[in-house]
């Protein structure tokens, strides 16, 4: 019988830098501020950590990733790679060494810095197999487009119906990007605008995409009676109630039974982390979600495949606003993948950031300027996802974090 | 009694009307059309697929060689003859070989099969002819070229056109060439070719073949004849005594000049409409001519089903854009993708598992029955079953030769390409099993979910000096 995480681990502290084309910043400035940001509000040393995971796809090899730029001197570090899952697995890691009971207070990170690169979308660097080669440089737009292409076809919507329903998606990440002054992206724009907008990968246009971003985040864990030490007098510890990770045995372009409308590995780790955490109603009881809306058609089915929204239906939930700020289940509230950027190694923390602020009642410390609050109202339950790969197989991380007591 | 027992042929689905080339370069009309093989074609996969199409209900098991001919190889050294044989699945022990650099090369590797199988060394070997030359920019040569290609298996059972006799003569007479610097074929003074060459040295074949066979123009059912040009081939067919009516149609109007594939594909198209008993008179021409007397039997009838040359004239699209042309030929300086270009595949990974990666094998469990594919970032080449986990209980299982439908697609304008959008498919298989493929010869607005799709082996890509093949899979029109 597996054990639970619940309650067992609590955030001290956390950072983030801005996500973006930063042009500005090397992989050693991002993992530095991100880190600096999550010391400070931890109140703690470097020196005080103990042990570090760095989470990372493409911007370095080895824990050295982390030591060398923040001078850690000889703790153990374990560099992490598992696609768009990378920094919620090092948090995973993280966690479980505290729980453990080896260690009291260790550091996560994710970094990527992409755009160094000069290339659009990312990079390529496999291996050539013949599999590899043997399909034409395809990129994630199109194997993600194909479950927009299916989801149409299975549950009977038009073009038109389909594409403004997946750009609602979008627009209401746009809306909440633009209420953020670390998102990669930071404007509204008209619906209109995004369904007129250039085809990417049919069904996908430029909107349905989520941007290539650098950046880097940071968590410090510990245990519950340090955190609650350390975030004396100041804002509580956010809680670790479940962490689940599925692979995919990456069948979906194999097996005719893959249905190509949902994402069966999502369904699985979901349901394990809401066993974990003890959730009988996601939709009810979860306050709020980061997803993985690498694309817009993306975050359609992880509704589904999340159970917030019925299986075929979340078309009625995105055009009601269900998901919006103001809806009963607001996600992306930062603006996502979509819109605050998507650095891979470090976006899983980055989720996990904007619930820690949020559960906190601190989402308006990051709001730009003459805009709305992005703060969601008494927030008990926040959830994360990444899928890493490609719908046919992929690597799904589902976390719930929460309040003491949640 | 050696002779040929099958024959299938190809025509690529797009053909460029030469208006649209003469108004490219600001000049007016343009007598009918050319077949342009795709951005991912070439005489290598035109091969394949006629010889697919003459391969149908034979085992390819069962052929001892394929010689393959063409003046227009992807590969100078590394032999073309065995990549196709790969991909068509012959066996390891196949007598392969490459004939080349003369337009003559159909009818020569045609003898040599013949001549094999009457000597008992071989007895079935599949002859391939394809040519995809390429003519200069505003030259008369762009105008004439076509693409295609025939494929002829040639044995000692169920004969259905035998060899009554031959005639060869070869002439290092200058008119076309291309030495290894040429991109382009060049040629010499018009005329000389003509009235010296073309003109002369095939009514010398022809007279020396009916001569020998004892036989005059009015046995002939069928002429077929090579031909650049529609004039000089009817000037030809007269001056060697045959009524237009007898001569076949070399197709330089609906196909263009195929080059080294011409002879064949004529010769396809003429045993498409020959009854029992009829003769046939082929002559070829390049440095020299061959000339064959063949004669039709009843097992023609057998063999009907083929695509051939007709069904594939049928299955057409008008191009009528030439900037794609120029795309598709490498033509014009394009502005770079903004991706790293894709690496070829690993020599040493492709050899491993050559029949998955180009035969296209997939498995099938011995335990549970289920057919699969399996491709993934290393490899080719399953070991646990996906439905019931087995593991190494599989048995080959071919999908080259399976239809499909369409599970889901996209059209894909990020990652670029010769021709983007590349309409990125799941297919799964009549009788079992799915697999990821680019779709072609499609156009984008009609791909639907369930659309009945079949496979064609094609190149999807030359990077670092090496042409990486695999197969896609195209809409099913016929």
């Amino acid at each position: 019988m597996p054990g639970s995480i619940k309650d067992r681990v609590a955030i001290a502290g956390m950072g983030c830098t801005r996500f973006g084309e930063r042009w500005d910043a090397s992989t050693n400035d991002l993992l530095v501020d991100a880190a600096y940001q999550a010391f400070e509000d931890a109140g703690i040393e470097p020196g005080d950590v103990q042990a570090a995971w760095v989470g990372t796809q493409d911007s370095g090899n080895t824990g050295m990733t982390l030591s060398v730029p923040l001078r850690l001197p000889y703790i153990p570090i374990t560099r992490v790679e598992n696609a768009c899952a990378t920094a919620s697995d090092a948090f995973r890691n993280a966690c479980y060494a505290v729980a453990a009971g080896i260690y009291d207070i260790v550091l996560a990170i994710g970094v990527d810095k992409f755009k160094d690169s000069g290339i659009s979308g990312l990079s390529d660097g496999k291996t050539p197999g013949p599999g590899h080669s043997m399909m034409s440089g395809g990129m994630p737009p199109r194997s993600f487009a194909r479950l927009a292409t299916t989801y149409f076809d299975r549950y009977g919507l038009s073009y038109e119906e389909g594409k403004h329903m997946i750009c609602r998606v979008s627009w209401k990440s746009h809306v909440n990007g633009a209420r953020n002054r670390n998102a990669h992206f930071q404007r509204e724009v008209p619906l209109e605008t995004m369904i007129n907008a250039p085809m990417i990968a049919w069904p996908l246009g430029l909107f349905d995409c989520c941007g290539v971003s650098d950046g880097s985040a940071a968590a410090i864990i510990t245990t519950p009676e340090i955190a609650r030490n350390l975030r004396k007098g100041k804002e509580p510890p956010v809680f670790v109630k479940a962490l689940q990770i599925a692979m995919a045995p990456g069948d979906g372009n194999f097996n005719p039974k893959f249905d190509y409308t949902h994402v069966e590995t999502t369904v699985r780790a979901a349901s394990a982390a809401y066993k974990e955490a003890a959730i009988t109603n996601p939709r009810e009881q979860i306050s709020m979600a980061e997803v993985h809306d690498c694309f817009s058609i993306t975050e359609a089915v992880t509704m589904e495949d999340l159970g917030f929204s019925p299986r075929g239906k979340v078309r009625d939930d995105i055009e009601s606003g269900f998901f919006d700020l103001d809806g009963k289940l607001p996600v992306q509230t930062d603006g996502g993948l979509k819109c605050f950027g998507h650095p891979v190694g470090a976006s899983g923390i980055r989720m996990l950031y904007e619930m820690y602020l949020q559960l906190q009642g601190r989402a308006d410390k990051l709001l730009n300027p003459s805009m709305p609050s992005r703060q969601v109202k008494n927030p008990k339950l926040g959830l994360t996802h990444n899928l890493g790969g490609a719908p046919a197989g992929c690597a799904i991380f589902v976390g719930i974090v929460g309040l003491e007591g949640a | 009694m050696a002779g040929i027992v099958s024959y299938g042929a190809y025509v690529p689905y797009y053909r460029l009307p030469r208006s649209v080339i003469n108004e490219a370069w600001g000049r007016g009309g343009g007598r009918g059309e050319k077949a342009v093989g795709g951005f991912d074609e070439d005489s290598i996969t035109m091969s394949v697929a006629a010889g697919m199409d003459c391969l149908q209900g034979t085992d390819p098991k069962t052929v001892d060689a394929l010689f393959l001919a063409t003046t227009s190889a992807p590969y100078k050294e590394r032999q073309n003859s065995t990549i196709v044989a790969t991909v068509l699945d012959l066996r390891r022990d196949a007598r392969n070989a490459d004939f080349g650099n003369c337009l003559r090369v159909g009818s020569s590797a045609l003898f040599s099969a013949l001549d094999a199988v009457k000597a008992g060394s071989l007895k079935s070997v599949l002859v391939t002819a394809a040519d995809m030359r390429l003519g200069g920019a505003a030259g008369e040569d762009e105008l004439a070229f076509g693409d295609g290609s025939a494929a002829l298996l040639v044995g000692n059972n169920g004969v259905a056109v035998e060899i009554e006799g031959s005639y060869t003569l070869s002439d290092d007479l200058v008119d076309y060439w291309r030495s290894h610097e040429d991109e382009f074929v060049r040629h010499w003074e018009d005329r000389f070719g003509r009235d010296a060459g073309y003109m002369r040295i095939p009514v010398e074949a022809a007279k020396g073949v009916m001569a020998k066979l004892n036989i005059a123009q009015k046995d002939i059912a069928k002429l077929c004849l090579y031909g650049a040009n529609t004039r000089a081939h009817q000037g030809l067919a007269r001056r060697m005594g045959f009524d237009p009516a007898q001569v076949q149609d070399p197709m330089l109007d609906i196909v263009g000049d195929t080059g080294a594939a011409q002879p064949l594909m004529t010769l396809v198209a003429a045993l498409e409409e020959a009854k029992a008993g009829d003769r046939i008179l082929l002559v070829s021409y390049g440095n020299g001519s061959d000339a064959i007397v063949f004669k039709v039997t009843p097992e023609i009838e057998k063999i009907r089903d083929r695509r051939g040359i007709k069904r594939h004239l049928q299955i057409k699209r008008t191009l009528d854009n030439f900037g794609r042309y120029l795309r598709w030929r490498n033509l014009i300086s394009l502005t770079p993708s903004n991706r790293p270009p894709g690496a070829p595949a690993s020599p040493a990974a492709q050899w491993r598992e050559h029949s998955s990666a180009l035969a296209l094998y997939g498995a099938r469990c011995k335990k549970c029955g289920t057919p699969q594919l399996f491709m993934s970032a290393s490899s080719t080449r399953a070991h646990v079953c996906l439905e019931c986990l087995a593991k190494d209980e599989f048995e080959p299982y071919r999908f080259a030769d399976k239809k499909g439908k369409v599970a889901t697609f996209s059209h894909d304008y990020l990652t670029g390409g010769i021709d983007p959008p590349v309409t990125a498919t799941v297919v799964d298989f009549e009788g079992g099993g799915r697999g990821e493929f680019d779709m072609v010869d499609r156009e984008p607005g009609e791909c639907k979910v369930g659309m009945e799709v079949e496979m064609t082996f094609r190149k999807m890509r030359y990077t670092y000096g090496t042409h990486t093949y695999f197969w896609k899979c195209k809409p099913v029109r016929d």
